[in-house]
This record gives structure tokens, C-alpha cells and sequence, in this order.
């Protein structure tokens, strides 16, 4: 029961912290021209956050199945 | 090789696959082992969100937006994580009330209205239709470009083609056909179509390979990788500008609207509301879902930019519209195989969308619009008819025709203009104004069939007028001058600054107008007045959904009906044969009674109503079902005391859920405990017995050697002297026995007098050597003391440990042979406490003998011919002693070479020794 509520908090936090992520202003901090490995770093940084928010998102999914 | 048959068959060969596919997924449904039964065939089916709007629009966004095409999949990412509470409470609500569509789903929710189901079937036809007509365009589109392969031709107005030599129109009769036949292949209460997912699960496969294909292509063999193509963007002045945030110019407004037009579209766009919702085999499906199916947006995105910027390069300077460049640009390079694969991937995305659309709206236009007008205008001669099932099948694959064939008629229509182009984002619109009604009616009880109605309305009408209207505008459809001067020239109410509102792009706007009019008229009219009896009910069975012990729905309905009536009413709409077997199952899992000796109580007449609410639609099932069965309306009050009532047996059965528990683990306490007591009621029953046997074996030989004296006076002096000192030493013997058993039964109790103090161990052991010292003198042996010249003090009872060490000596000399018998006895300091071992040269002990000696009364050796040689409870009692101050008492010893008893003193525990030695 604990443990369950514990997701449900992990994944409102991660729905929050993408809102956060994919938005102005912290979107607005990334797109400066600037380049990462040869890849613009705003394209960078928005795929980077994507991916990690899925990986975040799985990693509360997946330990709760476990458990 | 590209040409017209090969396409055509590889067309063709694709949709026979999908057909084998569907079959096979519905074979396996009937026979019970689902196909679709996994999570990850779930999160598949989902990506039927994915249409060729992704597939081929994704690019022509990219080439125009850069990264700005993104949020339309970072919405849904982001919904789905909050989809562990929104999509199950949806999965829950509907499968408890049999909702099918999300039509029913606002009609349930808001008293089973009939004019709210009809309002949202309309709003999701005429925003979904031109989406549709979209996929027919983008299929057609496709065709049309390989037709020409090798050359890349536009294709212009394919719509100057006479239909029937349009593919496009074929394409949409053969969708038509396919989910006519998988989709309404019967009447089924719960209105799932396994085979259908099953083909839209390996749709969704089959085109995000394809679409990863033609990026590794374009990334990697038209160009040197991601950085070689975003290098030579950076060089060219008119692209560069692709790889900021915002080169529309819209701000991050349009951004922030897009994210959350796309979280909305995936909650309530029909088709997702039927993969997600509808069609959920499991609860446990979603969980895996709410990653993987994000994962799946992530992988088809990947190389949009690429592609789109690639193309950009490649054809720079031609006539090519980006929209196509997933498949012009391996045309381009004559990669044949590819090309076909993009085609058939573009194919997927749009049959895929068309075909659970399809079905979804189907359902609706058939329950929640068809059906209604049918039971108002003809509800005497539907009363008469005595199998309705195939009227209500016909009208599904009605609707799905005329669904496909208005799409259709749209595309040729609109043919390139702007109203069809921009559909994508227009549809979305439109379904977001479900969202107050759909999110407010899950969460909050206040809302109203009037405050849903009027929402819903405004919400709508404001899409269409700052929306839609300027679409058709912007196709010529309209004068261009409604959008820049406003309907007859006031400038106030142009369409797309509306009250002159600026600064915003067209979609932003509308989202903005609209849910300012229907959030703002659904809450304003809904708390108007309170919720009627009917609403109440039903905001407690949506708003509840997740409660472990929630009111069915049962409990809310009063009245009389007949069993007879009920099954007749089932079976003319789902057909005889599945209305007796519906009811057959309702009575096994209702004491397993036949069907006519079943009570036509609440819960039957609530089970056939849900039954006719997954083919016909809540509201129509509740009128159908009240025209056979007499209902007493519950006024509000009562309703809310029935809720109340249930809110309040909630709160008991969590008591008493509580109680239980606590009641339980008491009850598991005292079961120990009286195992505990039973055993040591076994075990004081031995000792008894054990006390008593050895009581009584010295008794018995006083009692024989007193008789003897006592019946023979004249037995010589010598004998009466040794028949008195045997007699003595018997009772000496028994004396010690009760003293021992006595000390024991202290210690064990707890009851022992301890005292505490510093002893030197050094000192007690030669006290006790020096008491000893008679017995060794009899015996004849030696006793060889090895003992530090300093030991440290210990903190223990000096008499207890005398009385170990005593014990322990005695039984060495007991045991030594008699002749150069002798007793080692060594004190060692170690790191953490004193060790004391006594050594004889004794005959030693067995090893399996080594425990059984600190057990009670329990002697080692033969005890039928020797007599045994203690009472058998010094060990046991010296054994406790030394537990008692945290040490331990063991033996070494091997038979033929003596024994070894030791014993270890810790410095630390001493003094804390446990209150209570062991029991």
C-alpha cells in the first residue's frame, strides 16, 4: 500500500518535472546556437530530457513490478 | 519494378496480411487465448496515434517548424505518465458501466443524456471526418508519386481524376469492407474487437521500421551521420535558422499550447479513448504501456530532423514539398525496396487511424445518435420487433460506410487545400473540448447535464467560428475578407484575433477562446443548481471508480420487473442466443439458479441495463429498460442517502477491516503463547517424571536397607554399621538431589538470587581446587593447575561460579581411571574475556553423548549396570550459570583420550547479564 502510493507520487513528479523541462524557460536556455558533438544543442538537450524522462518513468514503473 | 500492378499487389498483399492477422487475433479471442493480452501489444495498439500526420507530416512540419513539430509527442509523454491515474480510472469507469465510446462515456457520466451523447457524437464527426479525408490524401498522395517513379512528379490536383479510377477511393472502400467485417463482426456488450488490435498492433510495428529505416538511410548512407547533416545546415543562411526554438515566430506559447492540445488528443481523440479504454484486455497492461508507448514516440521521432533537414539540402532549389520527402528521397536514390517500405509503412499509419476512427465513431453515430431519433421517432414499431441485433449491426456498418465515404467525399473536395492540410491540429482542437466535461466529471461530483451541454456548445462553436471558419477562408472556401476585416467589417470579431486579441498563433487562440467559453459556461452552469437524483448517482459511480469499495450502481435503482421482460429486452438487441447465455452466466455467479427462478431484483435489472449499454448506449439502455420495468424514481435525497449510506459502510468495513487485522495478530500472539505453554507443560511433565524416577531410586534402597535392619536383629555389627552409612549417603544423595532440582527450577524460573560483584576468577578457582581436594586425595590422582600469575576481575556471583567449578571438578574426578588419574585446570585471558578449562584423563565421551550430558537427569554411560554416579543435573545447572553471565559452557573430547570442559567468561556482559536467564 505504501509502496504504491510512493509510484503514484514518483509519477505525478515526473509528469511535473517534464512540464518543467520541455518548456520556456529552461527551452529558452538551450537554443543559443551553440553545438554538442556537431548536433544543435537545443536539439541535444530536448531528445536528452525526453529520453530520460522515459528511462525516469520506467524506472518507477518497473520497481514496482518488481517488488 | 515500381510500378502500377507491384504497388497495387504489394498494396493488396499487405492488407491479406492484415486480414490473416485480425482473424487470427479474433480465433484466438473465441478460443479464449488472447492474442493481445500483453502489454506490449497495448502499447502498439496505441500507437495507432501515430497516422501518416507523423508519418509523412511530421517531416513537412519539421522542414518548416524545425524542432517545433515535437511537442505534438512530448504532450502525450508527458500525459502518460499521469495516465497510472487518469487512463485507469477511464478503464475503470468504463468497463464497470459498459461505456464504448467516449460519447457514452460524457452521457453516462452526466444522467445518461441522450442530447450530451449527440452533442459530442457531432463535435467528433466534424472533426474527425476531414482528419480521415486527411489519411485518404496521404494514401492517394503516395501512389500517385511512385506512379511516376523514376521521376519525382508533384502530384497536383489527383482529384481531376474521374473516382472511379481514383486508388484513393478504393483504398477507402477496402477499409471500409475491413472494418466492417472486424469491427462489427457481432453485437458484443463490451464492444472488443481483438482481431482489429492484433492488425493495428503490427501496423504500428510495420511503420515505425519503416520510418526507422528511411532515417538510418538518409542519416547515414545519403549523408555521414547526424553531425555531417546538421554541419551543413549550420553553412546554409536560409536553414540555419530551422535549429532554434521558435522560427515561426510564435513564442513559446504556440509551443506550451501544442504540448497541451497533443496530452489532451491522446486521452480523448476517439480512437485512442477506443485502444486505450475500449479495447484494454487487462488493468496490467497499462502499467508497461505508460513507458513504452512514450519509448515508441521517442524511436519515431529520432530521425525526423534528419530527414527533414536532409531533404531540405537535397532537394534545394526543386519543386518538392517536404510533406513527401520520406518517400521522394529514396526515390530519389532508386532505392526500390526502400521506397515500397516507406510505402507500405505510409499504408499502416493510414489504415491503421481510418480503421479504429472508423469503429469508434461508428459506435457512437450508431448508440448515441442513430439509435435515440430511432426509439423517439419509431419506439412503438422497435417495442414490437423481436430481434433487433441485425437492425443495430446494420446500422454500424452503415455508419462506417457513410464515415468513409464523407471522408472521402471531403479529400475530393478540399484536394489540396489549406482546410485539409491543417486538419491535423484543427481535429485536435476540436476533441480537446471534451476535456472539461470528460477531466471535470471523473474529478469533481458539481457538474451538470446543462453545465456539460452548455460547455460542450460553447467550447465548439468557438473552435469553429476561430478555427474552422478561418480554414475554409484560408481555402477560398469563404471571403477572404471574414478574416481580415471580420463578419460584416467589425474588426472586433475577426475570427483570429477575436476581441482583438494579438500576439498568439491561430492554434494557441483558439485553445485559449475555447476553453475560456467551455470551462468557463461548464462550471458556471453546472453550479447553478445542484446535481439532480440521476447525476449524483452517476458523479459517485465515475468520481469513486478507484475506490476499493465504491456503491454499484444497483444500490441506486428501486422498483419492480419481471425476468421474463428483462431477458425478451436483451435478446432483441443482442440477438436470443447471447441475451440466455449473458443471463445463464449472470445466475451461476448468483448461486448458480436457473434463469427463471432468478429474482428480478436491482442488481439484475442493473446487470441488463449495463448489458444493453455496451450495444446501444447508456442513455438508450436506461430507456429501454424503464420500458419494461417500473422504476420508482429516488429523489435526490434519497440517492444522497443511499451514497451517504454507502460512504458510511465504507468507513465501517474499514474499520472493521482494521479491527479484523488487529484481532488477527492477537490472536496469532496467543497461539504462540499457548504452544509455548503447552510445551512447557510437556516438558515439566518430564521432569516430573524424571525427578520422581530419581527420587525415587535412592528411596527405594533407605527403604530396603532400613527394612533389612529392622526385620533382622541379628545381623552382625559390621553390616549394621555399613547399612547405616550406605542409608546415610543415600540420603545425602537424595538431599542433593532436592537442593539441585530446587536451583534449577530457580534459575529457570527466573527466580534465582544473583549477586554481583568483581570476582577474581584466579582466587576462585583455587578455593574450589582446595575443596576439592579430599576427593582427588581418595581417588588417588593429581590435579595440575595452569593459571596466569595476574588474571583480570570479572564482574559475576563468586558462589555460583564455585559451585560451577566444583561441579565440573567433581565430575572429573568421577570419571578418572583409578590409577594416575589426573585433572589439568587452566585459566586463560583472552581479548574479550576468561576461558576456563578442566581436563581429565578419563575415558572420555562419545561424540553424539556431548550434548545429551546438559540435558537434564540425562547421565552418559551404561545405566543399567553402573550406578549412576550424580544426580545428572550438575551440568545442566552449571551450563545456566555461565549463560547467565553471557558466557558458555561446552566439551571437547574424543572417546578413549578424556574430556575437556570449558567455559568462557566475557568482560563486557558480565555485568549485564540478562535479568532472566533462558527459559
Amino acid at each position: 500500500m505504501h509502496r504504491r502510493i510512493l509510484t503514484g507520487e514518483r509519477l505525478v513528479a515526473a509528469f511535473l518535472c517534464g512540464c518543467v523541462l520541455f518548456n520556456y524557460p529552461l527551452l529558452s536556455l538551450f537554443d543559443r546556437g551553440a553545438e554538442l558533438f556537431g548536433v544543435p544543442l537545443l536539439y541535444a538537450y530536448v531528445f536528452a530530457a525526453w529520453a530520460g524522462l522515459i528511462m525516469a518513468i520506467a524506472w518507477v514503473i518497473e520497481r514496482r513490478i518488481e517488488s | 519494378m515500381l510500378n502500377a500492378p507491384v504497388i497495387i499487389a504489394a498494396a493488396l498483399l499487405y492488407l491479406g496480411l492484415l486480414f490473416a492477422v485480425a482473424w487470427w487475433g479474433d480465433k484466438r479471442a473465441d478460443q479464449g487465448r488472447s492474442l493481445i493480452a500483453s502489454s506490449t501489444i497495448y502499447a502498439l495498439s496505441m500507437a495507432v496515434y501515430c497516422t501518416t500526420w507523423t508519418f509523412y507530416g511530421s517531416v513537412g512540419r519539421a522542414a518548416v517548424s524545425g524542432i517545433g513539430f515535437l511537442p505534438i509527442y512530448l504532450g502525450p509523454t508527458l500525459v502518460m505518465a499521469l495516465g497510472w491515474f487518469v487512463l485507469l480510472k477511464m478503464i475503470r469507469t468504463a468497463k464497470a458501466n459498459r461505456i464504448t465510446s467516449i460519447a457514452d462515456f460524457i452521457s453516462s457520466r452526466y444522467g445518461k443524456s441522450h442530447l450530451l451523447g449527440g452533442l459530442v457524437t457531432v463535435i467528433a464527426v466534424v472533426g474527425i471526418v476531414p482528419y480521415i479525408a486527411l489519411q485518404l490524401k496521404a494514401v492517394s498522395g503516395s501512389v500517385n508519386l511512385l506512379l511516376h517513379y523514376p521521376e519525382i512528379v508533384m502530384p497536383g490536383r489527383s482529384t481531376t481524376l474521374p473516382v472511379f479510377a481514383d486508388v484513393s477511393f478504393y483504398i477507402a472502400l477496402i477499409l471500409a469492407a475491413f472494418t466492417i467485417v472486424f469491427g462489427t463482426r457481432h453485437l458484443d456488450a463490451t464492444e472488443r474487437h481483438e482481431g482489429m488490435v492484433a492488425a493495428i498492433a503490427l501496423e504500428s510495428g510495420v511503420k515505425l521500421a519503416a520510418f526507422l529505416a528511411v532515417g538510418v538511410f538518409v542519416t547515414y548512407g545519403l549523408y555521414d551521420g547526424f553531425a555531417d547533416i546538421f554541419q551543413r545546415v549550420a553553412a546554409d543562411d536560409g536553414l540555419r535558422r530551422l535549429t532554434t526554438a521558435d522560427p515561426s515566430g510564435h513564442g513559446y506559447t504556440g509551443w506550451f499550447s501544442l504540448t497541451l492540445l497533443a496530452g489532451l488528443a491522446i486521452l480523448f481523440l476517439p480512437r485512442q479513448f477506443q485502444i486505450a479504454v475500449v479495447e484494454n484486455v487487462g488493468e496490467a497492461h497499462l502499467k508497461r504501456a505508460i513507458w513504452l508507448f512514450p519509448l515508441y514516440l521517442f524511436l519515431i521521432n529520432i530521425f525526423v530532423l534528419p530527414i527533414a533537414l536532409g531533404g531540405l539540402l537535397h532537394f534545394s532549389g526543386q519543386e518538392v514539398d517536404a510533406d513527401t520527402f520520406v518517400l521522394t528521397l529514396p526515390m530519389a536514390q532508386r532505392q526500390e525496396w526502400l521506397t515500397l517500405l516507406v510505402f507500405i509503412g505510409g499504408l499502416s499509419a493510414a489504415t491503421g487511424m481510418v480503421i479504429v476512427e472508423t469503429i469508434a465513431l461508428s459506435t457512437m453515430v450508431c448508440n448515441d445518435l442513430v439509435m435515440p431519433i430511432l426509439l423517439r421517432l419509431r419506439g412503438a414499431a422497435l417495442a414490437e420487433a423481436k430481434d433487433l441485433s441485425r437492425l443495430l449491426l446494420g446500422i454500424r456498418r452503415g455508419a462506417i460506410l457513410a464515415i468513409l465515404l464523407l471522408g472521402y467525399l471531403y479529400f475530393r473536395l478540399a484536394g489540396e487545400a489549406y482546410a485539409l492540410v491543417a486538419i491535423g491540429l484543427i481535429s485536435f482542437s476540436a476533441v480537446a473540448q471534451f476535456a472539461p466535461a470528460m477531466i471535470g466529471g471523473m474529478y469533481w461530483r458539481g457538474g451538470t447535464r446543462e453545465g456539460a451541454l452548455a460547455g460542450l456548445c460553447a467550447g465548439f462553436l468557438v473552435w469553429g467560428y476561430t478555427l474552422l471558419l478561418p480554414s475554409f477562408a484560408k481555402s477560398g472556401w469563404l471571403v477572404a475578407d471574414f478574416l481580415t476585416q471580420g463578419p460584416f467589417g467589425l474588426a472586433l470579431l475577426r475570427p483570429q484575433q477575436l476581441f482583438g486579441l494579438l500576439g498568439l498563433d491561430e492554434i494557441s487562440h483558439c485553445l485559449f477562446w475555447s476553453f475560456f467559453a467551455n470551462i468557463g459556461a461548464y462550471v458556471v452552469v453546472s453550479i447553478l443548481r445542484p446535481p439532480t437524483a440521476a447525476e449524483a448517482s452517476q458523479a459517485t459511480l465515475f468520481v469513486d471508480a478507484l475506490k476499493h469499495t465504491r456503491p454499484v450502481g444497483a444500490a441506486l435503482w428501486r422498483g419492480r420487473a419481471e425476468v421474463g421482460d428483462l431477458l425478451a429486452l436483451a435478446g432483441r438487441f443482442l440477438g436470443p442466443q447471447r441475451a440466455e447465455a449473458a443471463f445463464t452466466g449472470y445466475a451461476r455467479s448468483h448461486g448458480g439458479v436457473a434463469v427463471d427462478a432468478l429474482e428480478a431484483d436491482a442488481e439484475l435489472v442493473h446487470f441488463a441495463e449495463s448489458l444493453l449499454a455496451g450495444a446501444i448506449g447508456s442513455a438508450s439502455a436506461r430507456v429501454m429498460v424503464a420500458s419494461v420495468a417500473k422504476e420508482e424514481p429516488l429523489s435526490l435525497a434519497e440517492v444522497m442517502n443511499i451514497l451517504d449510506e454507502a460512504s458510511q459502510l465504507r468507513r465501517y468495513s474499514r474499520e472493521l477491516e482494521r479491527k479484523s487485522g488487529e484481532l488477527e495478530a492477537a490472536t496469532r500472539e496467543l497461539k504462540a503463547a499457548n504452544e509455548r505453554l503447552q510445551e512447557l507443560d510437556h516438558l515439566k511433565d518430564d521432569i516430573m517424571s524424571s525427578v520422581t524416577h530419581e527420587l525415587r531410586t535412592p528411596l527405594t534402597s533407605i527403604r530396603a536397607l532400613s527394612e533389612l535392619l529392622r526385620d533382622d536383629p541379628m545381623l552382625p555389627l559390621a553390616d549394621r554399621k555399613r547399612f547405616f552409612s550406605l542409608i546415610l549417603l543415600e540420603s545425602e544423595r537424595l538431599s542433593r538431589l532436592i537442593n539441585q532440582t530446587l536451583d534449577l527450577a530457580k534459575i529457570e524460573s527466573g527466580n534465582a538470587d544473583w549477586l554481583g560483584s568483581e570476582v577474581d576468577l584466579k582466587g576462585i578457582i583455587e578455593q574450589s581446587v582446595e575443596a576439592t581436594n579430599q576427593l582427588f586425595q581418595e581417588k588417588g590422582a593429581r590435579i595440575e593447575l595452569d593459571l596466569p600469575a595476574e588474571a583480570p576481575l570479572i564482574r559475576a556471583d563468586p558462589d555460583r561460579l564455585i559451585q560451577v567449578l566444583l561441579n565440573l571438578l567433581s565430575n572429573a574426578v568421577k570419571f578418572l581411571p583409578p590409577f594416575g588419574g589426573c585433572v589439568r585446570l587452566t585459566l586463560r585471558t583472552g581479548a574479550d574475556g576468561l576461558e576456563v578449562s578442566v581436563t581429565d584423563n578419563g575415558p572420555g565421551i562419545r561424540p553424539e553423548d556431548q550434548q545429551v550430558i546438559f540435558e537434564k537427569f540425562r547421565q552418559v554411560g551404561d545405566s543399567m549396570t553402573e550406578k549412576p554416579a550424580g544426580t545428572g543435573l550438575g551440568l545442566p545447572i552449571s551450563r545456566r550459570i555461565i549463560e547467565h553471565f553471557g558466557g558458555r559452557l561446552w566439551v571437547e573430547s574424543a572417546p578413549g583420550e578424556g574430556a575437556t570442559f570449558r567455559f568462557f567468561l566475557p568482560f563486557a556482559q558480565a555485568g549485564a547479564a540478562k535479568e532472566s536467564a533462558p527459559a
